[in-house]
């Protein structure tokens, strides 16, 4: 099989690398990048653990071709902190221990971006459903809902 | 496998009608991507159509609006005029997965991918949709309902790809609406949903109207009889419940896990009226 050559743009940063046709953006990040942080958990959309930001959309990666990213802008969770800085959801997801295994976690913090992103102050029933693509077997939820409603909180103060 | 990125439809057309092997349309690849992951397509050629030129907008025309193939069904959801002009069209199309599946997945890539239960044809159906349809022997435009063969298939032929779902310009005191069941409360597959579409006269009697049921037979059906029940009257009970009669009586439905046969066919009654009491307010009927 022959490469397909992309130049893309992650978190910012120009990125140029050779990937397989059929080889999804999910793998091209974890096992050509080194950018481990977005997680196969299903492979097929269900679970959104491997939820990153394309060109302002939030999408699977798992559902996304490598070759596709061509041009475009990705945003993934390697790119919410400053060096040592914390983004604020990332702190209150720590606070509020919103996390126990962890798997979903850089799932839920990009979806949880985008979604304060597109709507600052949201209801807690508008973050249960604009979370509602990302699953999580341990924390029950009700955590995460607490640490985003805090991180929309300290934002709108910012 | 190749990989290709053609920028207009007649490279798209040529690349699928010239390929040896296997070949698949690559829109959102929500559907694509599963099956390949799954190993149940194996295709030899991939064509990304998200490159070719208006095929990623919504145009308002004289005739009233064209959603290009590659529109995921989030734009169509933030597309103020689409939604005034066509809401059940709208949400359907929102019904369709979470909010990550949604910024991929297309309402032509849910028509081509041919499943009974697929959230925006009925809508599309009762809207009367047209699919532009571009191919080897140039351009044609087909009511929506006639692209889904049975489960899985569809009646395009070799080298043709859906450009874009055309829907008329609504006429005054007209409205549209799509529920379906599902038992939980939201990202799901319909168990059974009823697309409704009306136009009233001024006295608010029902003069167009066109009724679809969803994941009832091995296509969606456009219930022809149900409209009939509708056409000429208001929303009085009996005419309500002829309708939900006869699209109990439409129902040609599988029995499995999801839903029985005698349950599918009550709720496709039941998701009926709901939705033509819901077309009928949106049409501006009291």
């Amino acid at each position: 099989m022959a490469g397909v050559a992309v130049s893309t743009t992650i978190n910012g940063d120009s990125v140029e690398y050779l990937c397989q046709p059929d080889e999804t953006l999910l793998d091209v990040l974890r096992d050509r990048l080194g950018l481990t942080g977005a997680k196969e958990g299903c492979g097929t959309g269900d679970c959104g653990a491997c939820s990153i930001i394309l060109d302002d959309r939030l999408v699977c990666s798992c559902l996304v071709l490598g070759a596709e990213a061509e041009g475009r802008r990705v945003e993934t969770v390697e790119g919410m902190a400053h060096g040592d800085r914390l983004h604020p959801l990332q702190q209150k997801f720590l606070e509020h221990a919103a996390l126990q295994c962890g798997i979903c976690t850089p799932g839920f913090l990009i979806a949880a971006k985008d979604l304060l992103a597109k709507n600052p102050d949201p209801t807690e029933e508008e973050i249960r459903f604009g979370l509602a693509g990302n699953l999580c077997r341990c924390t029950g939820y009700d955590k995460i809902v607490r640490a985003v409603q805090d991180a929309a909180n300290v934002m709108k103060g910012a | 496998m190749r990989y290709i990125r053609p920028l207009s439809i007649e490279d798209a057309v040529g690349l699928l009608a010239g390929s040896a092997g296997t070949a698949a349309i690559l829109a959102g690849g929500s559907d694509l991507l599963v099956r390949m992951k799954g190993g149940f397509v194996e295709p030899d050629l991939i064509v990304d159509i998200k490159a070719i030129e208006g095929l990623s907008e919504i145009r308002e025309t004289a005739d009233g609006f064209s959603i290009g193939a590659a529109v995921p069904c989030a734009v169509l959801g933030e597309s103020a005029a689409l939604k005034k002009a066509w809401p059940g069209v709208v949400e359907a199309a929102k019904l369709i997965g979470s909010k990550q599946v949604q910024g991929r997945c297309t309402i032509v890539g849910n028509l081509c991918n041919a499943s009974p239960a697929a959230d925006s044809v009925p809508a599309l159906v009762a809207a009367g949709a047209k699919a532009l349809v571009a191919g080897p022997a140039g351009k044609r435009t087909i009511p929506v309902e006639t692209v889904p063969t049975g489960p899985g298939k569809t009646s395009l032929a070799k080298g043709e790809i859906i450009e874009a779902i055309l829907l008329d310009k609504r006429p005054p005191r007209s409205g549209d609406a799509y529920l379906r069941f599902i038992p939980r409360t939201e990202m799901d597959i319909a168990v059974v949903s009823a697309g409704v579409n009306l136009t009233l006269d001024e006295q608010g009697v029902v003069r167009v109207a066109r009724v679809a049921v969803g994941a009832a037979a091995p296509t969606v059906l456009l219930v022809e009889e149900a409209a009939e029940a509708l056409i000429g009257r208001t929303l009085d009970e009996a005419t309500l419940e002829r309708l939900a009669k006869v699209c109990s009586g439409a129902c040609r439905p599988i029995d499995d896990k999801r839903g029985t046969i005698e349950f599918r066919r009550k709720v496709a009654g039941v998701l009926a009226k709901r939705a033509t009491t819901t077309a009928y307010a949106r049409a501006g009927g009291k």
